[in-house]
């Protein structure tokens, strides 16, 4: 198989500018002609539905949620950046760029990466149109701060909501396409199928999640916007209902799967309690703008503090290690999140640790707070510190945060192009569904400009490029391909009900998550992978054969949504594991011990493997495929990180 | 902690439903709500009896989807999302009625799972800007005082999960119909259709079979977003302006 890019040739800056003007147009007056799919309504989602509405195609958007508001982009709280240089600080596109690239340990395409930057700008432009109510000085401009990875300050805010006014503006978008009729919404649908007619994407199988019917729909094209896979590994900052199910069903139609082992481990996240914990939840990394990262310097300190001896604000600052500043003077609190990860997990190894189980560091605010007035830090993280004395009891104005690496962002994906098609003709992925620009690891407020600039930006310009090409003619959902994709979706929920075994699904989806966690998840060596894939081969024929499920097809029934997306979960594990294993180097936020520098940084082997790992499915128990699509650096020059 | 739950249990939209016991004799404190929930589920899955079902999603406080009336309050006893409550907010051996959101613009579809669409309806009848993607001036050419902007935000953090409708005796959606309309009325981007949009989005509320306001003030005492009153003052302002110079009296 040939992996082609399809990136545009001349230089950089003018890669996007040329295609958009070479790429075909669909005349206004024949886009009606044509329908577009489009499952998933988070940012990049709504915000492309809501745009191919505007341009005058017909479109059909599919949502399993209640409502297309409730996507798991609003859950997103730090902010969105954009090179638009209000601070006069230096920024521009080329460093927003080179930040995001080198961010991503070079691990992904600069074409890709550059027009990311270059439309940045314009998606704060569309927002504030909207009526989103972003931050503002007293003089009535926009407010900006910095992030993690970058020396600049352009990153966009609602206070800790940010992620919430942006879907709420799409949502909006959204709202009025439909109302305008030029989107049908499903809400409550979950795609479970894809459907090829000649080679081509030209439907999806969808269960009504109210009334288990099983339905089709046509189109002339297919845009999946699902959002990653986090949930793989049952606790994760991932809602409840984030699944992997549609982009893993595409896969097995013939759609590649990009570097699936490239998973974020967030460093800013509330502790595990207990084994009742369903999920994980996040504090923006924007608090490390003021909080300070630290341990006890010794074991015997962290014991006492574990044991409730002494507190945490008894401690005296020289018997404090504020061990990123100490380690990265020039980044400190502010590095990438993948290194901020790793340095925690490495002093809770040592033994510092400083909650009940060991596994947690503090965030502490008492200088800023000394600095700055309660009130300001309130105003800024206001929200953020309600939610974390809500869940934990603790008041962290008054004593430092406990927080702990989480599972939170996926930057592997379906492989696309330069054009956001998958390798599948007329099958197009975006946002975090897709692989395309976070490289080995996402820069905070990163992942909301992505999810934006694909729906609103590029894939309205690039999708009629595609269509331009295609006949009028619509696939009717009688059509044998159609029929086979239901039979097959039926067969798998039958087989999924008749079971009738005696473990639930959690109990299943819970031991996935500590095999992924332990052996896939901030470290990885090849023994413990080796040991993980035989595990998880073994956890999923136990699964087809005591699984434990209640009820019908035929009613709402959650625990029978949940199995589905636990299949997949189960196959796409392996996967991940089979990618982290063949990928014998570390980069970014995928860590093989055998593979670190001297001072236990992550070392790259850019001869070996400075390319996209793409896998092929090539049928049921078949090991998959891999074509590799070779990384081309024409514009940076490929270095160690540091950002000591 | 032991625990005493009675649920409301109702098959489907066309089930009269009723109220069953349960008991549960090892919840910790530092559970959430829901978390106690996902426990007691388990236990119902494993003697093959049909779990609770219930919304829910991001556990963050800040989807919207959980939607549950906790002895006679929406979201329980604290100003918060069911899913942000944790048991230490309850005693040992108390006894916790949950129900779902009773409203009729709000139609149960299985036990704690009600149907929100409503809501959706009343946003698409006009709750945005009409802008469409592309050719929008730069973001900073229209300042905003910051004032305004905080305030336009405090109305925007609404959820949208329904707890102001649940709350109100008239099962009114007034707060959150307000909070739209006062969000977009107080920028400048949403000035040029406020009166158009006050008339339509409260249009399709009626239409919807939401109740009158009265002025009590639970839905904004019950909001987990803490969402003002101001706001539905803000839309009756609206309003009638819209009405005075309307043309379609």
């Amino acid at each position: 198989m040939n992996l082609d890019s399809k990136i545009p040739e001349g230089p950089l800056a003018e890669k996007w500018s040329k295609h958009k003007f070479n790429i075909k147009l669909v005349n206004p007056a024949n886009k009606r002609k044509y329908d577009i799919i489009v499952v998933g309504t988070g940012l990049a989602g709504a915000s492309a539905a809501a745009s191919f509405g505007e341009l005058g195609y017909n479109v059909k958007s599919f949502c399993f949620q209640d409502s297309p508001r409730r996507a798991h982009s609003i859950a997103a709280q730090g902010g969105i950046n954009a090179a638009k240089n209000y601070q006069n600080d230096g920024d521009s596109v080329f460093r927003l760029f080179y930040d995001t690239i080198k961010g991503g340990d070079y691990r992904s395409r600069e074409g890709n990466v550059y027009r990311l930057a270059e439309v940045s700008v314009n998606i704060i432009d569309q927002c504030v149109a909207q009526g989103v109510p972003f931050a503002r000085e007293y003089g009535g401009l926009l407010a900006n701060r910095s992030f993690g990875g970058a020396q600049v300050s352009r990153t966009f805010y609602a206070r800790g909501q940010t992620g919430q006014q942006l879907l709420l503006g799409a949502y909006g978008a959204l709202s009025r396409q439909i109302a305008n009729g030029k989107v049908q919404m499903y809400s409550r649908h979950e795609m479970l199928d894809l459907v090829l007619v000649d080679g081509k994407a030209r439907g999806i199988v969808t269960r009504n999640l109210i009334t288990g019917q099983i339905e089709s729909h046509s189109a002339h094209a297919v845009v999946l916007a699902t959002g990653g896979y986090g949930n793989v590994f049952f606790l994760s900052t991932n809602a409840m209902g984030s699944n992997a199910t549609a982009a893993w069903r595409a896969h097995k139609k013939g759609a590649l799967m990009a570097n699936p082992c490239f998973t974020q481990i967030h460093p800013t996240c509330i502790p595990v309690s207990g084994d009742h914990q369903s999920k994980l939840t996040l504090m923006s990394e924007s608090l490390r703008n003021d909080g300070r990262v630290w341990v006890p310097k010794t074991v015997e300190d962290a014991e006492k503090i574990r044991k409730g001896e002494i507190r945490p604000t008894d401690l005296p600052e020289d018997k404090r290690d504020y061990y990123l500043e100490e380690r990265y003077p020039s980044f400190g609190n502010l590095v990438p999140r993948d290194v901020a990860s790793r340095n925690a997990k490495n002093v809770c190894d040592e033994g510092r640790g400083v909650n009940k189980t060991g596994l947690a560091v503090f965030l502490d605010f008492a200088d800023a707070i000394k600095r700055d007035g309660e009130d300001t830090i309130r105003g800024k993280y206001g929200n953020l510190f309600d939610m974390y004395e809500q869940i934990t009891g603790d008041n962290p104005y008054k004593t430092p945060m406990k927080i702990f690496p989480a599972v939170h962002y996926t930057m592997g994906g379906l492989w696309v192009d330069y054009n956001l098609m998958t390798n599948v003709d007329g099958l197009y992925s975006i946002g975090e569904a897709n692989f395309s620009d976070h490289g080995a690891n996402r820069l905070g407020a990163s992942a909301l400009m992505q999810g934006l600039a694909d729906g609103y930006f590029v894939i309205p310009y690039t999708i009629g490029d595609y269509l331009a090409k295609m006949p009028y003619d619509k696939v009717p959902v009688t059509h044998e391909a159609f029929k086979a994709a239901e039979a097959n979706v039926k067969e798998k929920i039958d087989k999924l009900l008749s079971i009738n075994g005696s473990k639930t699904v959690d109990q299943f989806h819970k031991e996935l998550g500590h095999i992924m966690w332990e052996y896939c998840g901030m470290s990885r060596n090849e023994e413990g992978l080796k040991k993980a894939k035989g595990m998880i081969r073994e956890l999923r024929d136990q699964f087809w054969k005591d699984l434990r499920l209640v009820g019908t097809n035929d009613e709402l029934n959650l625990s029978l949504e949940k199995a589905n997306r636990v299949a997949d979960f189960m196959e796409l594990g392996e996967l991940m594991v089979d990618d982290a294993l063949h990928r014998d180097e570390s980069c970014g936020g995928h860590f093989r011990e055998e593979s670190q520098t001297e001072e236990g940084e992550a070392k790259r082997k850019d001869d070996e493997f400075s390319f996209v790992s793409a896998w092929e499915y090539t049928g049921p128990e078949k090991p998959e495929v891999l074509h590799k699509e070779d990384l081309v650096f024409e514009n940076v020059k490929l270095t160690q990180r540091s950002y000591k | 902690m032991k625990i005493t739950l009675k649920v409301w249990r109702q098959k489907n939209a066309a089930d009269k439903g009723g109220f069953q016991t349960y008991q549960l004799d090892n919840v910790s404190p530092d559970m959430s709500f829901l978390e106690m929930f996902d426990v007691l589920n388990e236990e119902l899955l494993s003697k093959g009896e049909d779990p609770i079902h219930f919304d829910h999603d991001c556990r963050e406080g800040i989807c919207g989807m959980c939607s549950m009336y906790i002895n006679g309050k929406p979201h329980g006893p604290k100003q918060t999302t069911t899913c942000q409550l944790h048991m230490r907010s309850f005693h040992d051996g108390q006894t916790i009625t949950v129900e779902p959101w009773r409203a009729k613009a709000f139609p149960v579809v299985k036990d704690l799972v009600v149907d929100r669409t409503s809501f959706d309806r009343i946003i698409q009848a006009g709750g945005y800007v009409s802008v469409n993607t592309g050719g929008v001036p730069d973001a900073n050419e229209i300042p905003i005082p910051k004032k305004v902007a905080d305030e336009a935000f405090d109305s925007a953090t609404c959820i949208g999960c329904g707890a102001c409708v649940a709350a109100c005796k008239n099962a009114s959606a007034m707060l959150f119909v307000s909070a739209k309309i006062s969000q977009l009325a107080m920028l400048p981007q949403g000035k040029v259709e406020r009166k158009t949009r006050a008339e339509q989005m409260i249009a399709q509320m009626d239409e919807e079979g939401f109740g009158a306001c009265t002025n009590t003030g639970a839905c904004s005492a019950e909001c987990p977003k803490e969402i003002k009153l101001e706001n539905i003052a803000r839309m009756n302002r609206e309003f009638y302006t819209a009405k005075a110079k309307s043309e379609n009296v």
